[in-house]
């Protein structure tokens, strides 16, 4: 039995794109989704990445009885749009669950940044989407990844709250050091809560590099990565890939090669005999932490920085979190199923990347991931969307005010005697 | 009377609002008996003739002269076709220099003698070496059709250049209309020197400089350094005829407040945001729109967000055809608050649609215009002032809507044109 561990977790998300929204749209127009793109690219997507590689991951877990695991963390936007454009997607997950070798992690419902602004709004969504996920593959969540591996000190306590023991983030260099990402670690603040580190060395070969000629390291076998596996890990217990699932035909197509990659992976691994694959909440159980590892700012599996500024770096992407953020609690007292939906894919963290201004280290991966040409359009979009849903919500909350009003002055005579009483005394 | 026009675009294919001026003009014009023959770089042959006879400079090849090509180049010597930059060189350099200039322009010459140019008639980047040879075609326009006007009329920088050319060539009166100066496009250390160089050639050599407004017009004498007796103000005015306003159903439920124009320094957008931050801090019952594009654009969308009042204050980008008036139609106020404006058309746009207006008092506008709200552009108290009582006093703003409404109906192309017809009488023997 081989003593250290692959750790393999993919991460499934898709955005819900918005329309262009005009300013002479507020008002008068409250749907705010470009269902054609989100259509097409879902279908695209679904074609080129999720089937395919589904179909490879059931044939690779039934192949090697046991010995080959994966996890997976899908976003409550992207089970949405599987449902509402391609649901042989859903099936072909069920039937990856059905193995009992796929681990299933919790996350924000809305692909979120929750965490960073509002307690009770992160909880309200991470139980969202445990609900949504045991619903859907029988079983409860025991593992939680934030959005973009986002964690801190106090997020990793608010999670081991709500009673996950297991978490995942990135193996910053900032944050550890000299530290090798392989071991298991725990949090500083919360010793209970136990740390997967994203060895973003090795999952980027696969997922940023994999295609690249002129890389020297071109082309990238498993014998060769198996090596690379080792030579990391001499000191260390598990190796953690985390990768977003469309790498696999998507961002590497499937010309460049990867699906044969994957299909040689396991068997080269077995073969090698060093390691044997684990999912995340296995890990942790087998492996006792080394020790704690103390985040005071935020960090993500995002750009060099492997900080939050792709998502709140700039005065737009503030202005437009603060803003969206300020009606948690309006939201909360109107408790209106159909405002809520639409809050939550608000929420979405692409809308605030999309916002982004850094052109130039990252800038590449910002802008395939982008819909519109500049940051700027992006901003005003959102903004009139904003403006279009507060609306909304005031409305509804001016509503309800109307009917307690009602209510009291139904009740208000009653209270006058009272008072007039009181004074007599 | 009868005028040689030159133009750079004409409706319907117009990109700013010279185009439009210059079709008033020019009915304006005839109503008041005065012929025209108008020039342009580049027709497409759908614009309305009723009023002017068109003439596309693109058809006319450049070979009528009388005189030989060293003539003919004497007399036009000025103009230079392509780049004239020459940095740095020492008085041997300079001479060879301009030798070598000297025997190229004699060289193109012969090259485009007998040739036709396809002018864009846009403003791209070979809008120098466009200029350059519009004069040329002008200037044998003007040679061809001696006898069928009295005086030459160029309006802008972009034609001056033509109206030289002809006036060398024929030896009639010239007119030099002034839409805009270089100082309103740029700021007073940011002026581009070329184009500054041919507005200073064409106001000197003029015998007559019209201005659009008085504040124009000191700008002319003050920094062009031209004799006040030859500068003339003629107010811009505004054709509204066949105009229906349009009713547009309302999205949004509080007043809106607009910006309407190129977001660039000179109509001055950072002074428009922070009035709104002003009346946002009183009350929330209000949205800004600041409606167009330009270089500042982006710059205003990060000061709005840094202000934290984005989600009042929204950005509609550049708008096309009827979403302009579909603009004026949904706005309750508007405001040009520009740092630097030769007239400003907008605000009797907006007028016209029954929305009062409040302008900076450095705008040509805020001369003809008594109903509009006139403040300092940067005295955004005021500014903010003025809004919020606009938004809050309804008697106010009814009040402002109908006087203006009469106002700007008034201010029409036929009394201004007379005043023109004057100004041609003036220097035409």
């Amino acid at each position: 039995m081989a003593s250290k561990s692959i750790c393999l977790y993919f991460q499934v998300h898709q955005p819900t794109r918005l329309r262009l929204y005009r300013f002479f749209d507020i008002g008068k127009d409250s749907h705010y989704y470009d269902d054609f793109a989100n259509r097409t690219i879902l279908r695209r997507v679904a074609q080129k990445c999720y089937l395919p590689m589904n179909q490879l991951m059931l044939e690779l877990i039934n192949k090697h009885k046991g010995k080959f695991k994966i996890a997976y963390s899908i976003s409550g936007s992207a089970l949405e749009q599987f449902q509402r454009f391609c649901p042989e997607v859903i099936d072909s997950f069920k039937a990856l669950a059905a193995t009992g070798r796929v681990e299933f992690l919790a996350e924000t419902y809305y692909h979120s940044l929750a965490s960073l602004a509002s307690e009770s709004e992160f909880r309200h969504q991470v139980e969202k989407h445990a609900a949504r996920i045991e619903e859907l593959f029988g079983v409860k969540p025991t593992a939680f990844r934030n959005t973009e591996l986002i964690y801190s000190n106090g997020i990793g306590e608010m999670v081991y709250d709500m009673g996950y023991k297991t978490m995942l983030t990135e193996g910053a260099r900032h944050i550890m050091g000299w530290q090798s990402p392989n071991f298991v670690y725990s949090g500083e603040t919360q010793p209970h809560l136990k740390l997967l580190l994203r060895n973003y060395n090795l999952s980027d070969d696969i997922a940023f590099r994999f295609s690249n000629r002129s890389w020297d390291m071109w082309p990238l076998t498993a014998e060769k990565y198996v090596n690379w596996m080792k030579e990391s890990a001499k000191e260390g217990d598990v190796v953690n890939l985390f990768m977003d699932y469309e790498t696999f035909g998507e961002h590497q197509s499937a010309e460049s090669g990867i699906f044969d990659f994957m299909r040689a992976l396991p068997e080269a691994v077995v073969k090698d005999g060093t390691f044997g694959f684990v999912t995340p909440s296995e890990a942790t159980r087998k492996y006792k932490p080394v020790a704690g590892i103390d985040v005071e700012d935020p960090i993500s599996w995002a750009d060099e920085e492997r900080d939050l500024t792709a998502w709140l770096g700039n005065e737009l992407q503030s202005e437009a979190f603060k803003k969206v953020y300020a009606m948690t609690e309006k939201l909360a007292i109107v408790n209106d199923p159909e405002l809520y939906s639409d809050f939550g894919h608000l929420q979405e963290s692409d809308h605030f990347y999309y916002m982004c201004t850094k052109f130039f280290s990252d800038g590449e991966v910002h802008k395939y991931f982008n819909p519109y040409d500049t940051p700027y359009e992006a901003f005003i979009n959102y903004m009139n969307v904003i403006s279009d849903f507060q609306t909304r919500l005031d409305e509804k909350r001016a509503a309800l005010d109307v009917k307690e009003t009602a209510v009291q002055e139904l009740a208000a005579p009653a209270k006058t005697v009272r008072r007039k009483v009181a004074k007599k005394k | 009377m009868r005028v040689l026009m030159f133009g750079w675009e004409f409706p319907p294919h117009i990109a700013g609002g010279l185009g439009t001026a210059c079709e008033g003009i020019v009915k304006g014009l005839a109503y008041n008996g005065v012929e025209t023959l108008f020039v342009m770089p580049s027709a497409s042959g759908d614009e309305d003739q009723s009023a002017t006879t068109i003439i596309n400079a693109s058809d006319v090849p450049v070979d009528t002269v009388t005189e030989t090509v060293d003539e003919f180049l004497d007399k036009v010597k000025f103009i230079h076709i392509g780049s004239n930059m020459i940095p740095y060189a020492n008085p041997e350099e300079f001479g060879r220099l301009i030798e070598e200039e000297k025997r190229r322009q004699v060289k193109d010459f012969s090259i485009s003698y007998g040739q036709k140019y396809k002018f864009s008639g846009k403003y791209g980047a070979n809008l120098m070496e466009e200029v350059a040879r519009y004069a040329m075609v002008g200037g044998t326009i003007a040679l061809q059709r001696k006898d069928e006007f009295d005086v030459i009329h160029a309006h802008d920088w972009l034609t001056y250049y033509a109206g030289i050319a002809a006036k060398e060539l024929t030896g009639k009166p010239l007119v030099i209309h002034v839409h805009a100066t270089s100082f309103d496009r740029g700021s007073v250390d940011n002026i581009d020197t070329r184009v500054f160089a041919i507005e200073k050639r064409g106001m000197e050599i003029a015998d007559r400089v019209v201005t659009v407004s008085d504040l124009t017009r000191n700008i002319v004498i003050s920094r062009y350094g031209i004799d006040p007796a030859k500068v003339v103000t003629v107010h811009n005015a505004v054709d509204f005829s066949g105009r229906e306003n349009l009713h547009v159903e309302r999205g949004v439920k509080e007043p809106v407040v607009t910006f309407l124009g190129r977001i660039t320094y000179q109509k001055g957008p950072e002074y428009f945001i922070e009035a709104a931050a002003k009346v946002l801090k009183r009350t929330r019952k209000v949205r800004f729109v600041m409606a167009g594009s330009g270089d500042m654009m982006n710059r205003a969308i990060r000061h709005a967000a840094r202000l934290g009042i984005s989600d009042r204050f929204h950005f509609t980008g550049f708008l096309r055809g009827t979403d302009v008036q579909k603009m004026f139609a949904l706005s309750d106020v508007y405001v040009m608050p520009s740092i630097s404006e030769p007239f400003g058309i907008s605000p009797l746009e907006a007028m016209r649609t029954g929305v009062p207006s409040i302008i900076s008092k450095q705008s040509g506008a805020a001369e003809v215009l008594k109903y509009a709200f006139k403040v300092d552009f940067w005295d955004v108290d005021a500014m903010a002032d003025d809004i919020y009582a606009l938004l809050s006093y309804p008697a106010l703003a009814d009040f402002s809507a109908r006087m203006g409404y009469d106002e700007v109906n008034a201010l029409k192309w036929n009394g201004a044109t007379a005043k023109l017809k004057q100004v041609y009488e003036s220097v035409v023997k």
